[in-house]
């Protein structure tokens, strides 16, 4: 794949006088997969578009998120208004508009969160598969405890009893999700620090956090864009599955969860209310998923599925 | 292999005691007090009668006192009373667990009787739009939200066309054993719990078959006249599914996690369920009990994974 990559560009590679590196390699894989590409577009409009909520709200849909409308509950979906797009709820409530706002909570917490799942674990892993040992023990140990308790049973008792805010819940699914991308680290580390590379740089001195950061780091990163992406899909479905007990942002802000929620006890009125949010969860998960497992592909060929 | 069973029971050990601190602490360090929770309302009470209730229920002590206490009591199986029934925690949980398991065992089963196929039938159908199908199924049911799929099904199966019961486990009044009235309340719920697995099975089967058709076994066993059905069947598919018992781990979880979720929606009387509903009444008892019965199942079910994976596997050496 390589060769003809470099091979179809005699121009740019002539410029460079470089061989093309990974990230190069990787991208010129990924332009050619068209499902990725169609679903990391779908993705950035969904993110701008939820960015975007207040300004689409206020030109596009004109409404609010919680501007009701008693007259014409349970609107069904239709152009005129613009806001009834998707159909009114319970209170005439524009769902698109709802569904925009949830939108920004889901991405947020799920990018957030995902983002300090990465953190935390990209470096306990390195610890632990570097410095072996005790430490790796006591690490381990969080890892199979955590892997032990059913996260969302977890997630659920720290909600009822606590009722966290946005915020809070973010820090919390972030600081509980990271075992997987440990393990994945950890089992990397192990393999790369018996590489003459790694003995290399600690012959000539070289501080372990140096060793950790500059010289394992790297050859893990590429693979933990993949985690992350899937990860972020993760933590989308546990906190609308959170939201729709109840137990996930407060009342008042518009989750795509608690909207189902609502829209069940309503269903026999308005049907169609059910269909929005499930989608909107399911369409940026499923892309989500994609993303990650085209990136994978595209950054490690050799694991290509089939 | 008796060693290793034992050391593998051992290392259960540190693993429940972790998940004991985690949920002690979750659970004590929240806001809100249960005794004045349970007492608001109720005029007469004085001070002194709050007092003498955190004492009985030993709310007054230092919290490594108070786990101390909790742990060594748990592990006679005494979780305390729940506060809201006023009757030991975990016999009100144990009563609860059946229900979880059935749905648990019919979504696994579920998973292997459907997931196992497609797996195969893509890998054998490459390329073709079976194959396609079969790949975007397996993306997407890890990607659709049970809690909307069951709605779905609930709304088209149970309301629309009225062919299935649309909550709970029996309906009122039938006998206990009455099978054909329990498929038709387990069918929804298992199906939808049994989603993820199926795609992750169908996956996962794929690359493993894939890999497996490719090796020299598999030529020779055509080579010497084989036919196609005794080459898959027999060749590809025993080897292809030694791989898949490390997959059952993570599924596992998704299962046990996951029927949480799956019971709400159908109104499942299982554990999940009534630790959902102690969660929102805090019932302190109640939620620790449950989350430690979750948490035994998840680790016993890892436990089993492990000696499988060895019994399976010929090739791994057991240290």
């Amino acid at each position: 794949m390589a060769t003809v990559a470099a091979a179809a560009r005699p121009v740019e590679a002539e410029k460079r006088k470089v061989a093309a590196g990974l990230w190069e390699n990787a991208w010129y894989r990924l332009r050619r997969d068209r499902l990725t590409i169609v679903s990391a577009v779908t993705m950035i409009v969904l993110g701008l578009a939820s960015a975007a909520a207040p300004l689409l709200a206020d030109h596009v849909f004109k409404t609010t998120e919680l501007q009701q409308d008693l007259l014409s509950t349970y609107a069904k979906p239709t152009l005129d208004p613009p806001k009834y797009l998707f159909g009114g709820d319970e209170l005439g409530r524009s769902q698109i508009v709802r569904l925009l706002y949830g939108g920004q909570i889901s991405l947020f917490i799920g990018f957030v969160a995902a983002f300090m799942n990465i953190t935390i674990g990209v470096a306990l892993g390195l610890v632990a598969g570097y410095f072996r040992g005790f430490i790796d023990d006591i690490i381990t140990w969080f890892v199979t405890t955590l892997n032990s308790v059913p996260t969302i049973f977890l997630l659920i008792i720290f909600s009822a009893l606590f009722s966290p805010s946005a915020l809070l819940l973010t820090i919390v699914i972030g600081v509980l999700f990271w075992t997987g991308v440990t393990n994945f680290v950890r089992g990397q580390t192990f393999a790369l620090r018996e590489r003459e590379f790694i003995t290399a740089a600690r012959t000539i001195g070289a501080p372990p956090v140096r060793i950790m950061t500059r010289h394992i780091l790297p050859n893990v990163l590429p693979l933990i864009f993949v985690l992350m992406a899937i990860d972020v899909g993760t933590i989308i479905l546990a906190e609308s599955a959170l939201s729709y007990l109840g137990l996930g942002v407060p009342p008042g802000t518009p989750s795509w969860g608690s909207m189902l929620t609502n829209a069940a006890s309503y269903f026999h009125r308005a049907p169609w209310l059910v269909i929005s949010p499930g989608l909107a969860i399911f369409v940026t998960v499923l892309c989500l998923y994609l993303v990650g497992d085209g990136l994978r592909d595209a950054l490690d060929p050799r694991l290509k599925q089939g | 292999m008796r060693t290793y069973i034992i050391r593998r029971l051992l290392q259960a050990i540190p693993t429940l005691i972790g998940i004991s601190i985690l949920v002690f602490a979750i659970t004590r360090l929240a806001p809100g007090d249960p005794v004045r929770l349970y007492t608001f309302g109720a005029l007469q009470i004085t001070e002194e009668d709050i007092q003498g209730l955190r004492e009985h229920y030993g709310l007054d002590k230092s919290l490594p006192e108070q786990y101390v206490n909790w742990l060594t009591l748990a592990v006679q199986g005494d979780f305390g009373k729940s506060l809201q029934y006023n009757r030991p925690a975990l016999p009100l949980l144990l009563e609860r667990l059946p229900a979880t398991l059935q749905l648990a065992l019919v979504a696994l089963v579920l998973q292997l009787a459907i997931g196992i196929p497609l797996g195969v039938v893509a890998a054998l159908k490459r390329g073709t739009w079976i194959d396609n199908f079969i790949r975007v199924f397996a993306v997407a049911g890890h990607a659709i939200p049970t809690f909307w799929i069951g709605l779905l099904f609930i709304i088209i199966f149970a309301v629309g066309l009225r062919w299935l019961p649309s909550q709970g486990i029996l309906t009122v009044g039938k006998d206990v054993w009455d099978i054909p009235d329990r498929i038709s309340h387990i069918i929804m719920p298992a199906f939808v719990l049994a989603l993820g697995g199926i795609a992750n099975y169908s996956r996962y089967l794929r690359t493993e078959t894939l890999d497996v058709i490719a090796q020299d076994y598999i030529r020779t066993a055509h080579a010497k006249g084989l036919r196609e059905r005794s080459v898959v069947y027999v060749h590809a598919l025993r080897n292809a599914l030694i791989p898949m018992v490390t997959a059952l781990g993570p599924l596992l979880a998704v299962l046990i996690g996951g029927s949480l979720v799956i019971e709400q929606v159908f109104t499942w009387p299982g554990v999940g369920q009534f630790t959902y509903a102690a969660a929102r009444s805090k019932d302190y008892p109640v939620i620790m009990a449950g989350v430690m019965v979750a948490s035994t199942l998840l680790v016993v079910s890892y436990l089993i994974r492990d000696i499988a994976y060895v019994v399976v596997d010929p090739r791994i050496k057991v240290r």
